[in-house]
């Protein structure tokens, strides 16, 4: 009897709740102390289509989904269509028998066949269409045994706020589908969960934890255009945005966000706007600006496949060199890629400090994968006295009232920072300006003052990559295969890394977060040593094995790509092991 | 009391000489003296064109943008700051063409910015091309049959957007302009002041004396009522033989956006403490609801 070691596969149309159900699930099995990933997957569209969502629940950490499905909750006859050939022998379809299911295509293959009156269940009990989702977590509840009042803690919560009224009635409906598993199946599935002791754990997504990180930072000023996978950004923090003393602003455009964002930053407050590739074209000329005015500003940018709309709701890395290089010109600029959720709240609070540090824009680039996916982690993980924040040089009002002379903003320095001050001072009134210019900002083509404006900004640059961080070696030291991975694909390729090393092999995993300025000589001394190195990235063209090229030398011995829209797993991953190294 | 001189910077303007851009300038500046402001409580914001770099030109704070792109860094800074007197000052071609969106929005949200068109009804700086609000059959270098693009009428346009105050003035009538720019800044809200500004040297079309026979001060007018948005968008509509300026259009009491905005009653943004002393406590509620 497998015991706590199980995937769900919970599958729908839109609108049939099947991400919320799927998160609450997560959210229940983590308060019986087991680990969960949680995996969204979702058309660009608001009602009908396919969605589902995938649950892996263990007793180790779990840093990716994957893994056959051994119980799929199927909400409609699609969902038994396009998952039935991924479930084991001895796994389940728990389903409605309203719908057409070919139960001898499932008892064939050895897959049990759970028809459940879902629809029935929901409407004996007083409910609507809208909550076969709540049955179906009850019958999945039931099914393997897991402990009820978890998932009935989770459903008060999460209904609270619409009442006590509905509350009750998804209780009653969970209930009922749970005791009619329980008497028409009795123990018949084999996969058991059972609640074990462990700390209490958040269930958290990439995006919910950069914004926790921005908080703890003192983000003060949020923009964006809601755009897919960003909007959750916006949403978490306008909902917060009374309490915390926050102002964000959904703009006419992200032209509009990044600039507003850009304006608060100039006075003075720490400010950001979230974006995905589409919007981040359009704030790529006041990237720039905010480059030249040495303003610091905090752009997310979370991916999803282009070229154009390309795949809305999915996921890529492609647009990494297209970040790096972004605007016309040259100006310093720092990017961080994480790669967990406790990298995303760190970035949220690192991104604000090295903006204000460097005063100059801070990108933290994300996907879809690690923008959607929820995974349970320690609540130590999120330490707020780690988050020190650092706002850089800025004179204050005493040092600003004994200046003697002009405030020269654009000051030359040995580090290429200016002493920043803050406008509404009287010894501090300067123009900025996109235009070249001298010390004191103003308007200037003189050849000799550009050359040292340019060396100066990039100065900071290299000031920079001082502080950029080594990536992370997780593995064998004496590797025969070492993976080069940035950003999201860390998950899959660290449980990848994991399954070769238990079965025997050696391999590793040297991740990036600190891309930019790119840390040569950190990124160089894992790879020194590495055999083999398997270049892992959801893009077509390794744009991080590029990277390391142009800046190292190194070349790569090959390559694993994946630009499906689907998010790297660690199956595909060693299924794509070069034969070389097989 | 402030004075004139207080906004002079060591840096001589590279406009032509007769440029309009030199009215508008001397006027912001009376304007600024004359409601007693200081350097530092002022933020001037422009985007990029001939008038744009007025900034540079004037002491006080500034911040010269990208083209177009002026009213949302205002706008960031206002909400930032709100102690700040932020004036946006560009072009036609700046305000009303690449920027027209951020133009629509800034005025439907009352945000309290004074917004200065230099409207030379062509782009200057790019020398010599069609801008949104040159006339019909207006001969350039883009438009070398004429210009056949309706021209956009700002003041309507600002009328039908919800802007709380809509006014034009002359940069060859300094006092004129001058006074409508302390009404401008003292209107709470979003407020309008489109400055007919001669471009000597790439229009030679609308001159000073072209406009100079045309314009009329509404307020010489018996009875105008600037409360009356009907009238106010029949006298917007006028454009041609006479062409009205003063303030067309003023509505008072509407909330601006920096009124509503829940943050932004406890003060200035940038004065808040970076993260509030209960914030430790807050942040372990905000992590159990993830539990
Ligand atoms: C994105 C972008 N496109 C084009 C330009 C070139 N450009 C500079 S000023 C200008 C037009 C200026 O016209 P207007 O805003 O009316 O200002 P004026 O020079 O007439 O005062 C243009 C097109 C630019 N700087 N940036
Ligand atoms: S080109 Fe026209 S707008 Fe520009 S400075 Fe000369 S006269 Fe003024
Ligand atoms: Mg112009």
């Amino acid at each position: 009897m497998p015991l706590n070691d199980m995937t769900f596969i919970i599958g729908g149309e839109a609108g049939q709740g099947v991400e919320s159900s799927g998160a609450g699930f997560c959210k229940a099995l983590a308060r019986g102390g087991l680990h969960v990933f949680g995996l969204p997957d979702y058309r660009s569209r608001i009602r009908g289509g396919h969605n589902f969502f995938q649950i892996r629940a263990g007793t180790r950490p779990l840093y990716s989904h994957g893994g056959p499905p051994h119980l799929l909750m199927a909400l409609t006859e699609e969902a038994v269509l396009r998952h039935r050939e991924d479930i084991p022998a001895g796994g389940g379809v728990l389903y409605d028998p309203e719908h057409a299911v070919d139960a001898g295509w499932l008892k064939a293959r050895g897959i049990l066949a759970f028809p459940v009156p879902l629809g029935k269940i929901v409407k004996d009990a007083g409910g609507t269409r809208a909550m076969v989702n709540t049955a179906a977590l009850g019958a999945a509840t039931g099914l393997t045994g897991y402990d009820f009042s978890k998932v009935a803690s989770v459903i008060e919560d999460n209904f609270r706020r619409k009442g006590q009224d509905v509350v009750d009635l998804n209780l009653k409906i969970a209930q009922a589908a749970l005791d009619y598993v329980r008497t028409t199946f009795a123990s018949s599935f084999d996969y058991r969960l059972e609640p074990v002791s462990g700390p209490p754990r958040m269930v958290i997504n990439g995006n919910q934890a950069f914004c926790l990180g921005a908080l703890a930072a003192g983000c003060k000023f949020v923009a964006a255009y809601p755009m897919t996978p960003s909007t959750t950004i916006i949403e978490f923090m306008s909902a917060r945005a009374a309490r915390y003393g926050i102002v964000t602003k959904h703009t006419e455009d992200e032209i509009a966000a990044v600039c507003m964002a850009i304006g608060a930053g100039h006075a003075g407050v720490r400010a950001m706007a979230s974006t995905s590739g589409g919007g981040f074209s359009l704030m790529v000329e006041a990237l720039g600006l905010a480059g030249m005015t040495e303003t610091p500003v905090v752009i997310v940018e979370a991916q999803r496949p282009g070229p154009s709309t390309g795949l809305a709701t999915r996921t890529e890395q492609g647009d990494l060199l297209f970040l790096l290089h972004a605007s016309q010109g040259e100006f310093p600029r720092i990017v961080l890629a994480p790669g967990t959720v406790e990298q995303c709240y760190e970035a949220g609070i690192r991104a604000f400090n090295l903006a204000e540090r460097y005063q100059t824009p801070a990108i933290v680039i994300s996907d879809e994968f690690l923008a959607g996916a929820i995974r349970s982690v320690e609540k130590e993980a999120f330490d707020l006295s780690e988050a020190t924040i650092d706002r850089g040089q800025i004179l204050s009002d005493a040092e600003l009232d004994a200046l003697d002379g002009p405030y020269r903003r654009y000051q030359f320095t040995g580090s290429g920072i200016s002493p920043r001050a803050i406008p509404g001072h009287p010894k501090a009134v300067y123009s900025a300006t996109s235009d070249e210019h001298d010390e004191e900002g103003h308007i200037t083509e003189e050849a000799d003052i550009r050359t040292r404006m340019v060396e100066k900004r990039m100065r900071k640059l290299e000031a920079a990559r001082q502080e950029m961080r080594a990536p992370e070696t997780y593995g064998s030291p004496e590797a025969d295969i070492t993976f080069l991975a940035w950003g999201s694909t860390y998950g899959p390729l660290r449980e990848a890394v994991d399954v070769l090393n238990r079965s025997g092999r050696k391999a590793n995993l040297v991740h990036l977060v600190d891309i930019w300025p790119f840390p040569g000589e950190k990124v160089v001394a894992p790879l020194s040593r590495a055999k083999y190195i398997v270049d892992v990235e959801s893009n077509y063209s390794g744009q991080m094995a590029s990277l390391l090229r142009m800046h190292t030398g190194i070349v790569v011995n090959a390559r694993i790509l994946k630009y499906d829209g689907r998010a790297l797993s660690p199956d595909y991953i060693l299924a794509h092991l070069p034969e070389e190294v097989k | 009391m402030s004075d004139v001189k207080d906004f002079f910077v060591p840096v001589r303007p590279t406009w032509c000489v007769g440029c309009g851009d030199y009215g508008i300038w001397n006027a912001v500046k009376m304007a600024l003296a004359g409601l007693d402001l200081k350097p530092y409580q002022v933020m001037f914001v422009s985007g990029i064109g001939c008038g744009s770099k007025l900034p540079d030109y004037t002491r006080a704070n500034g911040y010269l943008s990208i083209h177009g792109r002026p009213m949302p860094v205002a706008t960031g800074i206002r909400l930032a700051n709100h102690s700040l007197r932020v004036i946006a000052v560009h072009g036609d071609g700046d305000g009303y063409g690449i920027g027209g969106n951020h133009f629509l929005h800034a005025m439907r949200r009352n945000i309290d910015i004074v917004d200065i068109i230099q409207d030379n009804q062509i782009y200057g700086l790019t020398k010599g091309q069609y801008s949104p609000t040159s006339d019909r059959g207006f001969v350039t270098t883009t438009s070398p049959e004429g210009a056949i693009e309706a021209a956009v009428n700002p003041l309507a346009l600002a009328l039908a957007a919800g802007a709380t105050f809509v006014s034009r003035s002359f940069a060859g009538d300094l006092k004129h302009l001058a006074d409508t720019i302390m009404k401008a800044i003292n209107h709470r809200g979003y407020a309008l002041v489109d400055a007919l500004q001669p471009c000597v040297t790439f229009n030679r079309v609308n001159t000073y004396d072209w406009y100079r026979q045309r314009v009329y001060k509404v307020e010489d007018e018996t009875g105008y009522d600037p409360t009356d948005r009907m009238k106010a968008f029949a006298k917007a509509l006028e454009w041609g033989e006479r062409i009205p300026t003063g303030v067309i259009y003023q509505v008072e009491g509407k909330p601006t956006y920096e009124d509503q905005v829940p943050a932004m009653r406890a003060g200035l943004l940038v004065k808040q403490p970076i993260v509030s002393p209960r914030f430790a406590e807050e942040f372990e509620a905000l992590k159990d609801a993830f539990v």
